[in-house]
């Protein structure tokens, strides 16, 4: 309460773009927001915190007109204005950039960015003042991109960078940004920040939303926070702990991270005798050069790196989701190859991706066809599993993995994505597998589901299952591993056992090598 | 009451069948004796009887399709290898010595078929191991299926006189025509494989995301290359009962633009183009109600020839009905929504 009378002397010094009060949003049978306020000034970044299903998206969309609201006022520049559409609200100045990135990969980074846009002469496309006014913008922001160069060629990041150039070209008073940083590394979200501190510094008022909390305290001014479709408080950044965040966010599921923790520092894993999996000199031209590791019985192994460091290249090898070109494999001391994720399967190796919706949900299908489907697929198509079995094991893992809805039919596309991976996990556990590899298990979804992951990660080695955990939160990471390895530049350039290894330390060992490098 | 009403609406087998009920009762107008069935020498006669006959080819092909569109995929050629397999049946019993008798049509009848399932093993090959999308993949054989075709009849209206041969599209058995039971059989055959295994799920999973499929375990390539295998395997039996019709092979005319019909009968019965959920029974209906509309337009009193213009109704309305936007306005609104919107405005 302090706060708000801050915050009023302080709204009279900016004018708002954007307020939103009492703003309540429902669709049939649920009240997705009920009364929520949010209030945006210029030169500003808003970040608007939240679990899955809190109402980010909703509220996003309700602003930008995607939705329509049953109640409360939206005020744009000081006039209530109501939007019917995107279009309506980007002509107001409000631009959208999406976690996935919706533009045109076959098109230059210049026509992506004016698509629609694009300056004419005599009615045809003037591509050199096309070229020239994106390649502007682009300097403006402190961006390096060849505006000539086709988008498709960029990774993920730049094209991310693109989409937020092509918003800013548009005179956007109002920048939103959903998740922009899922998919990008360290460098890229400093890349991007830097870009952010610049339209800040012009006025822009931005308003960013990410699961990723260090991002937020690093590049928000303020906060607002929402909880089951509800307002729960707005607050200066400056002025909050991450720990007063994350409760205003969920409350209780903390206690969980720190027991978790405890567990995992009292789990001992024997390291003699023969591995469960050992490869020598693994590798795949392109993705991976030559890796040695060994996996022990009821071991959790942390793999640490960047994005592109080969984390997730080494753990497709060693499921066999692509073929590795040099290499020896051995399972239980028994040489093996793998060719396809079906000899993987066959060896008792599961691995969940980081794609969850490219590479792990079937939408269309229901939780019970999702869950068993490794298990189908390993038994062969002429012998289905008894419907008996199926609704036995189907009903067991959504008790005890805490799968909402509970209902076995329910199509996988209409969970939340914390459900989605939590079906994906039963899937894998249903084959009953002696190696698991997940990874990003936990990415972009909310902290509980992600605590009561990381619990079931700890459970599962303390009964004898082997893991390889991959998760570019180093926290995560340490909090679950009993062996640490480090990656950079598609190799494997550390391996430690995970005692008194700190944050800090684990980023020295990839930072240490840059500078060997240089 | 009412929700077991919803429910029934619901379902997504209510609009296609009641289109075909309706359908069948326009017919009623004009013919009052349409759904009279009449026993001759043993055997049923009547208009259902015929819808029924002269659907089979349509329906054999529309049931392979249907899961080859369930991973989503197409296959165009099912007509040219319709055509290819009533040609190499014909050639071969015109060109033996003993023409006429039983064994040479049995020969002749699996050598047909054969050589349908190796062209489905072409297309598969095309489409699970090259990995060419699959619509330019059977346009291939589309167009060079009628050229082999002809090459196979020498260019000639091949005709055989073998009458097991011409029972396979007129005669009885138990009183119904073969090639009903033929195409019941096979739809049968097809569901029990599809619905009592789990490959009518695992077809589903692959089409649905076949990436997610693959690192599951499961063999993406092998059920891809099947089904393929699987509607060419349905469109030889198809062609033999063309053929068997007008005991000829026409390498032209045989199975021409019948693709077009089985896709629109799979579309009919609510399996997406995109892949996925497929409903063989939707499939059933939907290829009873292209021949029910073939048969309504002559007894209107309208010229058959503009068949194709009623065919591109029901496309056009099957379009919109499985269009969201559509669907969103057609609905009618909740009436808790329409309180709230009241109790603001």
């Amino acid at each position: 309460m302090i706060q708000m009378t801050a915050e009023a002397a302080e709204a009279t010094r900016t004018e708002p773009v954007v307020q939103m009060s009492g703003v309540s949003v429902s669709f049939p049978g649920v009240k997705a927001l009920q009364s929520v306020g949010l209030t945006l000034r210029a030169g500003e970044v808003h970040a608007l915190m939240g679990e899955n299903g809190a109402g980010k998206s909703t509220l996003i969309k309700a602003l930008t007109g995607v939705y329509s609201i049953d109640e409360g006022t939206i005020i744009v520049g000081g006039e209530p204005r109501t939007f019917h559409s995107p279009a309506e609200s980007q002509a107001a100045g409000i631009s959208t950039v999406y976690q996935e990135v919706n533009l045109c990969t076959n098109l230059t980074v210049a026509e992506n960015m004016l698509l629609g846009r694009e300056p004419r002469s005599f009615g045809r496309i003037d591509t050199r003042a096309m070229n020239r006014r994106a390649g502007e913008t682009l300097t403006r922001l402190g961006l390096d991109i060849d505006p000539k160069s086709q988008l498709g060629t960029h990774p993920i990041a730049i094209q991310q960078l693109v989409a937020i150039a092509r918003a800013v070209d548009i005179d956007a008073e109002l920048l939103i940004l959903d998740e922009p940083t899922s998919s990008l590394d360290a460098d890229e979200v400093a890349k991007l920040f830097e870009v952010m501190r610049t339209l800040r510094a012009e006025g822009v008022a931005i308003v960013f939303v990410s699961h990723f909390l260090e991002q937020v305290f690093a590049i928000s001014d303020r906060m607002t926070v929402l909880r089951n479709g509800q307002f729960v408080g707005e607050y200066l950044t400056a002025e909050t702990t991450q720990l007063q965040l994350v409760q205003a966010m969920i409350g209780r599921e903390l206690e969980t991270l720190d027991k978790i923790e405890q567990a995992a520092e009292e789990h001992t894993v024997k390291t003699q005798g023969a591995p469960l999996l050992e490869v020598l000199d693994l590798g795949r031209k392109g993705s991976v050069e030559s890796v040695d590791l060994q996996v022990f019985e009821g071991e959790v192994i942390g793999i640490a790196g960047l994005l592109g460091s080969g984390r997730t290249e080494l753990a497709r090898l060693l499921f066999g989701a692509d073929t590795p070109d040099r290499g020896d494999m051995r399972m239980r001391s028994k040489g093996t190859k793998l060719r396809t994720p079906r000899q993987a399967i066959d060896h008792k190796i599961a691995f969940s991706s980081e794609n969850r919706r490219s590479e792990g949900v079937i939408a269309d299908l229901s939780i019970a066809d999702n869950m068993v489907l490794a298990m189908q697929a390993s038994r062969g198509w002429l012998r289905p599993i008894p419907a008996r079995t199926k609704d036995r094991l189907v009903k067991k893992y959504i008790e005890a993995l805490d799968i909402r809805p509970t209902d076995p039919n329910a199509l996988m596309r209409n969970l939340s994505g914390g459900n989605q991976q939590k079906v994906l996990l039963a899937r894998w556990l249903i084959t009953e597998p002696e190696l698991l590899i997940l990874d990003e298990p936990t990415r972009g979804i909310d902290i509980g589901a992600k605590a009561q992951i990381q619990q079931l990660v700890a459970d599962l080695a303390k009964d004898g299952m082997s893991v390889v955990f991959i998760s570019a939160e180093l926290e995560e990471v340490l909090r679950l591993s009993d062996r640490l390895v480090v990656m950079r530049d598609r190799r494997k350039i550390d391996e430690r056992a995970n005692e008194d290894v700190t944050v800090s330390d684990v980023l020295e060992i990839i930072a240490g090598e840059v500078r060997n490098d240089a | 009451m009412r929700d077991l009403g919803l429910r029934f609406v619901r379902h997504n087998l209510f609009w296609p069948t009641l289109a075909l009920v309706l359908l069948l009762l326009l017919n009623l107008t004009k013919t009052p004796d349409f759904f009279s069935l009449r026993v001759q020498d043993g055997h049923l006669y009547g208009s259902l009887i015929d819808i029924l006959r002269n659907s089979a080819p349509t329906l054999l092909i529309a049931l392979g399709m249907t899961l080859v569109i369930a991973t989503r995929g197409i296959d165009l050629s099912v007509g040219a290898v319709a055509a290819i397999s009533g040609a190499v049946a014909c050639t071969y019993m015109a060109g033996s010595p003993d023409e006429s008798t039983a064994g040479r049509a049995i020969i002749a009848m699996t050598m047909a078929v054969g050589v349908a399932v190796l062209l489905g093993v072409w297309n598969g090959f095309l489409v699970s191991v090259l990995g060419i999308q699959p619509i330019i993949a059977t346009l291939v054989l589309m167009t060079a299926g009628r050229g082999l075709a002809m090459l196979i009849t020498d260019g000639q209206i091949t005709t055989v006189n073998n009458s097991l041969f011409g029972k396979v599209s007129t005669g009885f058995v138990v009183g119904l025509p073969i090639a009903i039971l033929i195409a019941l059989a096979v739809f049968a055959i097809t569901a029990v494989l599809t619905r009592r295994t789990a490959l009518g799920m695992l077809i589903e999973a692959v089409g649905i995301n076949p990436e997610a499929s693959r690192l599951a375990g499961v063999r993406a390539r092998t059920i891809t290359w099947t089904v393929y295998v699987f509607v060419a395997f349905c469109s030889g039996i198809a062609g033999l009962m063309i053929a068997s019709n007008t005991s000829a092979a026409d390498a032209n005319a045989a199975g021409l633009f019948i693709e077009l019909d089985a896709i629109l009968a799979v579309v009919i019965g609510g399996t997406s183009l995109a892949g996925g959920r497929f409903s063989l029974t939707g499939t059933l209906i939907g290829a009873m109600f292209i021949q029910t509309l073939a048969t309504t337009i002559p007894t209107m009193g309208i010229p058959a020839e503009t068949n194709y213009l009623f065919k591109a109704v029901v496309v056009i309305v099957v379009c919109l009905l499985q269009s969201p936007k559509a669907r969103a306005a057609l609905s009618v609104r909740r009436p808790s929504s329409l309180l709230a919107k009241g109790a603001t405005s």
